[in-house]
């Protein structure tokens, strides 16, 4: 299938799901409703003219700090060998969003880095905690608000360091 | 032999004379011989962290071998290790099991830092939040490698220059006086 096709299969299906169709950018994708996710995501994958089986990536995304954030999905079809984008935005203050680990298991640990650096919550995730940060680290460092720490455990982290006074570099 | 007759030097006998010892015997300082047989085998520690290894793997295989030098035993526990040469990045997350393998070593211990990484942060200097800017802050560190990733050689001269620091030392020297590395990372506490 096209990608407009299945487009058109999504937007018949779920007609009230959907916020944009961006067809223009080179990756042409949907931006759905949060609430919306896992029904549309369920769809691509049973229904037998897509059989969507292959979750090829999930990701955050921070578009700057007087943006949303957003979750992208990037699905596949063995199969069929079509391919599939959908985006759904977040408020920044409270980023919630059902997870899709039940319909692809892949989508554990891609969740789980969501949730690491961009603080994004996936409800019903069975394992939701760090998976490349350490577990009592502060803040979630890909967001474009981040805050920088100063030390961790004893360690001076980076800005400290390349901010201390000249005399102090020396670390002696 | 006259025990009237004054002892002359022809009456030592003379080791020279005799064709075994002057085959087999040699003089040598105690320090000299000890420092001698520890530096002929330095063995280095398992240990890669990222991309930095690959170049120690190189090392340690036929076309460098860092075997003619007395390193090709890769000790997978610390406890038989002598020098630990710290390949790759070292996230915040890493460095309390650098530190902790670091303590796990017996006396006399080296560490060699190979890579911009673990010099000073490397490519993930000042917004590198995860990385430690240099492992210097977590262990004391013998030498410094630098390079993206350091060539072969430039490992292999790093371990020379760990040999000329044993070459130094002395057995009654508990404390290594002389060869301590400058920076003995104060500001490090319990990380472990
Ligand atoms: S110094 Fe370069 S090659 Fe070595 S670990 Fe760092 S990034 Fe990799």
């Amino acid at each position: 299938m096209q990608t407009a096709e299945i487009f058109a299969a999504i937007k018949t299906k779920f007609p009230d799901a959907i916020v944009e169709e961006n067809t223009t950018n080179r990756d042409p994708y949907l931006k759905l409703k949060p609430e919306a996710i896992l029904l549309v995501c369920r769809f691509l994958r049973t229904d037998p003219r897509l059989l969507m089986d292959y979750l090829a990536c999930l990701s955050g995304c921070d578009y700057g700090t007087s943006h949303p954030l957003a979750v992208v999905y990037h699905v596949e079809s063995i199969r069929f060998k079509h391919t599939v984008v959908l985006r759904v935005d977040l408020p920044r203050d409270h980023p919630v969003i059902e997870s899709v680990t039940l319909l692809w298991r892949g989508a554990n640990w891609h969740e789980r880095e969501a949730f690491d650096l961009y603080g994004i919550e996936f409800s019903g995730h069975p394992n939701l905690k760090r998976i490349l940060c350490a577990e009592d680290w502060v803040g979630f460092p890909l967001r474009k608000d981040y805050q920088y720490p100063t030390e961790y455990h004893g360690i001076p982290c980076p800005l400290t360091v390349h901010t201390l006074p000249d005399k102090d570099k020396q670390r002696h | 032999m006259n025990p009237e007759r004054p002892i002359l030097p022809n009456d030592i006998p003379n080791f020279n004379d005799d064709p075994l010892t002057r085959e087999n015997v040699f003089i040598a300082k105690l320090d000299d011989l000890i420092a001698w047989t520890r530096r002929s085998s330095v063995w280095p520690m398992t240990f890669g962290l990222a991309c930095c290894a690959i170049e120690m793997m190189a090392t340690s295989v036929a076309k460098y071998d860092i075997d003619r030098f007395g390193s090709g035993p890769f000790r997978a526990t610390p406890r038989q290790a002598d020098l630990m040469i710290v390949a790759g990045t070292v996230s915040h997350k890493m460095a309390p099991r650098v530190k902790r393998l670091y303590d796990q070593m017996p006396e006399p211990k080296y560490v060699i830092a190979m890579g911009a990484c673990v010099c000073k942060g490397g490519p993930y200097s000042k917004f590198g939040y995860h990385v430690v800017q240099g492992v210097d802050l977590v262990v004391p560190v013998d030498v410094y490698v630098p390079g993206c990733p350091p060539r072969p050689e430039a490992l292999l001269e790093g371990l020379f220059r760990i040999m000329e620091k044993i070459k130094l030392e002395r057995i009654t020297d508990r404390t290594r006086e002389r060869t301590r590395p400058l920076i003995q990372n104060p500001k490090v506490g319990e990380v472990a």
